[in-house]
């Protein structure tokens, strides 16, 4: 049984707006669902009014917009999976979609929650992060954008405003001549929060050489993280085995992972490695094809 | 907050009732009568609540009853009835895929919307396709071969037949 509540639901975006700004802090947005009913029934989470946001198609979109590609955050993690463009300019966000949940979880669960629920193993947030992905956040003040690396501050902690909205999430749409990729490491193949999870992408000139290279991953920091100097690492080299170990061995020391019932940090941290390793690997080939 | 009244479309049929804002749609649905919605774990862990919302699978414990306002929802009995069951249904009963059946309406919700896409699926998609449903029983051998053994009859009936069967 839930506890009481109100249920407010606004028709549209601007409607939304009003409510929150009328009624925040007590008034929290309701996405998919997929966390905040589950908390609200555990106790863990009694908000006084709670807003339905599934009815604005202001937040139901995916498409190009200026060399970006946004994204709804209203969309829903199924529809992450067969959207074309997604497909195209976003392979990482698609892969990391396809196996976040379970299927039906994916059919409510949206990419705003996602992001806003701000947990680190969060799995629409590395590849995001590997996107170079920025977040709108709306309010009746007007819209901001912000870096998701900024975004995300804490554990289920952003700089979201209680008065906003995150309405969509962005990125430019990426060179023909990069690879991106995403992988899960979960205890068990469905309905698994991530052990470790990462996503790389890396852009290479016609020699092979690594113009640019990014590397993101989480549930081995309070928030999911870039691994910044691993990065450094690939820049300008051609992506050898062994460029590849060092790689994989700096991203491992990017994180300060805890132990939980899923993993020690001392696996946390082997796994980076290995991971970052087999995404690296798999992007090599893809640069070279 | 004050109840409302909201409008239901179940198995085909509309129902209008006063809901308090709290009332997930497994237990309006289970108020209703719908008891093959079957209540489990209320996390989105199980998928024994699952049912077509809009021709979505989703985990009806998830959903809050005012947000399915106005929208169409089938369950396991509106696919078929015991005299005119639906391929999957009969496929279920003939291979031993129930055991105690709890989790098999939510099964066959989820078998139903992979038929739907993809009907000649492999082994490894059917899996994928029920991994939001658990089956405490273990199984899932059974329920695997209920799916294939579905898609094959539903193949070889054609497409005017599947039709008939209604969902």
């Amino acid at each position: 049984m839930l506890p009481d509540f109100d249920l407010l639901t606004p028709q549209t975006l601007p409607q939304a707006l009003d409510m929150l700004a009328t009624g925040s802090p007590d008034v929290i947005p309701l996405a998919g669902g997929t966390n905040l009913i589950v908390d609200m029934r555990d106790g863990r989470h009694r908000p006084k009014a709670v807003m339905d946001l599934r009815r604005l198609d202001e937040l139901r979109s995916i498409h190009m917009d200026d060399g970006h590609i946004v994204v709804g955050g209203g969309m829903t993690i199924a529809e992450l999976m067969t959207d074309p463009l997604i497909a195209e300019h976003g392979a990482p966000l698609g892969e990391a979609a396809a196996v976040m949940a379970n299927p039906l979880v994916r059919n409510r669960a949206t990419v705003a929650g996602n992001l806003v629920d701000a947990s680190p193993a969060a799995d629409m947030a590395p590849p995001l992060l590997v996107l170079n992905a920025e977040v709108e956040l709306v309010s009746q003040e007007g819209m901001r954008r912000v870096r998701l690396e900024d975004f995300l501050v804490g554990v289920n902690d952003t700089l979201l405003q209680p008065q906003e909205l995150l309405a969509a999430v962005r990125w430019p749409v990426p060179s023909p001549h990069s690879v991106g990729a995403f992988y899960k490491l979960g205890l068990r193949r469905a309905v698994a929060c991530s052990v470790v999870n990462a996503a790389t992408m890396v852009m290479c000139d016609m020699d092979g050489r690594c113009q640019q290279a990014r590397i993101a991953l989480g549930a081995v920091a309070p928030t999911p993280i870039r691994a910044h100097a691993a990065e450094g690492a690939l820049r300008g080299q051609l992506l050898t085995e062994e460029v590849i170990a060092k790689a994989a061995r700096v991203s491992a020391k990017a994180t300060c992972p805890i132990d939980d019932i899923r993993g020690t940090a001392d696996y946390r941290q082997r796994m980076v490695e290995v991971l970052v390793r087999r995404l690296l690997v798999k992007s090599a080939v893809g640069v070279r094809q | 907050m004050r109840p409302k009244v909201v409008t239901l479309d179940v198995n085909r049929k509309r129902h209008h009732v006063v809901l308090a804002p709290n009332v997930t749609l497994l237990q309006a649905l289970r108020e209703l009568g719908c008891t093959d919605v079957k209540s489990g774990c209320e996390k989105g862990d199980c998928g024994a609540c699952a049912v077509l919302l809009d021709g979505k699978a989703v985990n009806s414990c998830l959903v809050l009853a005012w947000q399915a306002d106005g929208s169409e929802i089938i369950t396991n009995a509106g696919l078929g009835t015991v005299d005119d069951p639906h391929p999957l249904q009969e496929a279920f009963a003939d291979s031993g895929a129930v055991q105690c059946g709890y989790c098999t309406p939510g099964m066959i919700i989820a078998a139903k919307t992979l038929l739907d896409r993809n009907p000649h699926p492999t082994e490894e998609e059917i899996r994928e396709a029920i991994s939001g449903n658990l089956c405490r029983c273990t199984g899932y051998g059974q329920i695997v071969q209920a799916v294939q053994i579905a898609a094959e009859r539903m193949a070889a009936a054609g497409p005017v037949t599947v039709t008939g069967q209604g969902g």
